[in-house]
């Protein structure tokens, strides 16, 4: 198809037409559909560099392509998906499984992240070269979900996984200070007689990883960065130079540890939410670039895992449809910052040549189409994912994603998926 | 009334004081020789117990009973739960049984939080997790106020594992709420982080046992874990007991009408020496006889017994 997006912003700019014809962005022609863009924004398409799609394994909770739908209609055009499946990716085989799945969905690229050791279990590394050698081209390793907590063997992995310019993304927990914990560690636990998550489990992996990342020369990437804490080690260790990345989610700019108050598990979430300090902190890392993507951590649950006791519940909470909407109620319409923090930085670090580029003539035509006026009310029924874990329902939340388009094809229409 | 005891929050001075004097009226019936009265006739009480304890459930039982409610026992060893049935689907069946009240013991703090979402009867803690126990901390106040004649004013020491305690998270909210002065005395592992701004502001903490103890009108012994030296919390049971046990040395640095209490079981010689448990200053034994009349009370007017 061929399409001409009339009176379309970019990133803010007076209005103007784009054209898109054979996947990329064109210069003007006849003859094109005409998508009416009057009053939305422009964005080069989201990448998230964290997203759980459950399959293999949890088709209950999420599939590859009820997952690509909601990445689709929160505006994305590529999701990385993290290995902790069942049976676990951390063979050729299972990411190229997951590649496959994500080609045949066809509303986003779906790029597998491999685990960095056999069966998350934290031993042994698992084949990272034949990942990488792969259909699935993997560039990104974690063990997310669990801490590559050995010093030893995350030496390793930062160190080989140079060869092929792999990056290594730690889910920062110190095993041992985080055992049974249910909720950060404060206030709030105490009243609650939840087994707290202390800040420095996160910050003292943070602050061992820069370091040894610093010693080997190698790139390291951290999840879901929690804590003020944590940015004050990222901040000084990026003062230093060391190739260090870090990501936030949408519900650790927003949302608290109170929200555990009625043991409502949907608020449960690994690292836990924490409190109104950290999440000034971090909203001013991510303007500083101390921080330098949003990434959803969109983890969906099926709902007997989530309707339980809280101790009993599984840690996670979905993102991908809700995660531009709420990182513009916090910024508002910051394009420029969105813009690099939601593709640009996400694209260069996760690897995705085509995503995260300017939207100029010749560029592949990965791009989403914001109407910023729009109000909605989140409504679990409503969500394109399999699963109905949102944190946010009955929420109002500004901006709606109008179209998707994945290499000139539109994902997204009028709001709604194509396929 | 308030419909759900889940939290001794949930209590305000108002509410907590009725309750106590309705407790008062509920012990005179005890001495009486037809203990049972008819408030609750045709009323079901339904006991949901995901803990073994015996004792408390006992006291829950025998309060229903005397108010002539009838209870059904809800253990969840032998029964569907060990087949793996959600605490969901166990609410969904005791509501389709008509319960009025379910009394909940769970293993998970908030459990009868989340069991108050599925049913349409009143909920009543009896101890979830390491959250909350109000009825003891009810039967704790109606101790001290029998023995001391007030609460307001009254200098309590709860000493031991506050952190893994439910007691005295509840004891803490309760006795606060109703005036009297709390401290809490541990070894700094075993207490919680902002305990104060968690549970009261007028909260004091202290490391010292043997400073606390000449200025307490009441002491609170809990029961401490000898597995919790295992997690590095103290490093023996006898450190333990040398520092914060109460033996017969320190219960004679508190005050002559100061009491001492413990919500059981007891571990004796390692928090309490036996002697300081046996002795008349002990209210160990008081405390089970008050925890039926404070039961009463709690189902009589939630359930709004007449």
């Amino acid at each position: 198809m061929a399409y001409l997006i009339k009176g379309v912003s970019i990133l803010g700019a007076a209005p103007t037409d784009l054209f898109i014809k054979d996947g990329v962005i064109a210069a003007p022609f006849e003859g094109a559909e005409v998508v009416d863009a009057g009053g939305l924004v422009a964005l080069p398409g989201l990448v998230d560099v964290h997203t759980h799609l459950r399959e293999p394994g949890r088709e209950d909770a999420e599939t590859v392509e009820t997952g690509s739908r909601a990445a689709a209609l929160g505006g994305y055009t590529a999701v990385c998906a993290m290995a902790n499946t069942s049976p676990v990716a951390d063979t050729a085989g299972v990411v190229e499984q997951v590649w496959r799945l994500g080609r045949e969905a066809g509303l986003v690229d779906v790029q597998p992240i491999g685990a960095v050791t056999v069966g998350l279990a934290g031993k042994q590394m698992a084949e990272l070269g034949a990942m990488a050698s792969s259909a699935a081209n993997v560039r990104i390793f974690s063990d997310d979900g669990f801490c590559v907590a050995d010093p030893k063997l995350m030496r390793r992995a930062l160190e080989y996984v140079k060869a092929f310019d792999g990056v290594i993304a730690q889910h920062a927990e110190e095993p041992r200070l985080t055992e049974g914990a249910q909720m950060h560690e404060g206030e709030v636990s105490t009243r609650l007689g939840l087994t707290g998550w202390p800040a420095v489990a996160e910050e003292a992996i943070i602050a061992r990883d820069v370091l040894l990342a610093e010693h080997v020369g190698s790139r390291l990437h951290v999840c879901h960065v929690s804590t003020a804490g944590s940015v004050e080690v990222l901040r000084q260790a990026k003062a230093r130079g060391v190739r260090v990345t870090a990501e936030v989610t949408p519900h650790h700019l927003l949302l608290t540890d109170e929200l555990a108050a009625g043991y409502d598990p949907v608020f449960k979430v690994n690292p836990p939410l924490r409190t109104r300090k950290d999440v000034e902190a971090l909203r001013q890392a991510l303007l500083d670039g101390v921080i330098d993507v949003v990434a959803t951590d969109h983890a969906p649950h099926a709902v007997q895992d989530k309707e339980c006791e809280w101790a009993h519940a599984r840690p996670g909470m979905l993102g991908l449809e809700t995660a531009l909407p709420i990182v513009l109620s916090i910024y508002g319409p910051q394009w420029e910052l969105i813009a690099d923090r939601m593709s640009r930085a996400p694209a260069r670090i996760a690897g995705l040549a085509g995503h995260g580029g300017d939207l100029t003539v010749g560029s592949p035509a990965n791009l989403t189409l914001v109407d910023p006026s729009a109000r909605r009310v989140v409504d679990p029924s409503e969500l394109a994912s399999r699963s109905r874990n949102t944190p946010y329902a009955g929420m109002t939340l500004p901006g709606r994603i109008v179209a998707t388009f994945l290499r000139g094809e539109a994902t997204v229409l009028d709001g709604k998926a194509v396929k | 009334m308030i419909k759900h005891l889940r939290s001794a929050a949930d209590l305000d001075a108002a509410t907590a004081t009725l309750i106590l004097d309705t407790a008062a009226e509920m012990a005179a019936l005890s001495g009486r020789e037809v203990k049972k009265l008819p408030a609750l006739r045709g009323r079901t009480v339904v006991n949901l117990f995901y803990e073994d304890s015996t004792r408390t459930r006992i006291s829950f039982e025998a309060a229903a009973k005397r108010l002539s409610a009838d209870v059904i026992n809800f253990s969840a060893k032998g029964s569907s739960v060990s087949k793996g049935e959600s605490l969901k689907d166990t609410a969904l069946t005791l509501q389709a049984m008509g319960a009025d009240a379910v009394v909940i013991r769970h293993w998970a703090s908030g459990a009868p939080h989340r069991l108050a979402n599925w049913v349409d009867g009143s909920v009543v803690n009896a101890g979830d997790g390491t959250h909350e126990h109000p009825t003891q901390a009810l039967l704790d106040a109606y101790t001290m106020r029998s023995r001391l004649g007030r609460l307001d004013g009254l200098r309590v020491a709860i000493v031991g594992d506050v952190l893994h305690s439910r007691v005295a998270r509840s004891n803490v909210l309760l006795l606060t709420t109703l005036g009297a002065q709390v401290t809490v005395v541990g070894p700094p592992t075993l207490i919680p982080l902002d305990v104060a701004a968690a549970l009261s502001e007028k909260t004091q903490v202290s490391f010292d046992l043997d400073a606390v103890l000449p200025d307490s009108d009441v002491v609170m012994m809990l029961r401490v874990q000898t597995e919790r030296m295992q997690d590095s919390y103290f490093p023996s049971a006898r450190e333990y007991s040398r520092r914060y046990g109460l033996d017969v040395s320190r219960l004679a640095k508190m005050p002559e009408h100061a009491i001492v209490m413990h919500p059981g079981p007891m571990n004796r010689g390692m928090e309490i020496a036996p002697e300081v448990a046996d002795s008349p200053r002990s209210t160990i034994v008081e405390q089970v006889a008050n925890g039926v009349s404070v039961r009463m009370a709690v189902l009589y007017l939630l359930l709004g017994g007449k």
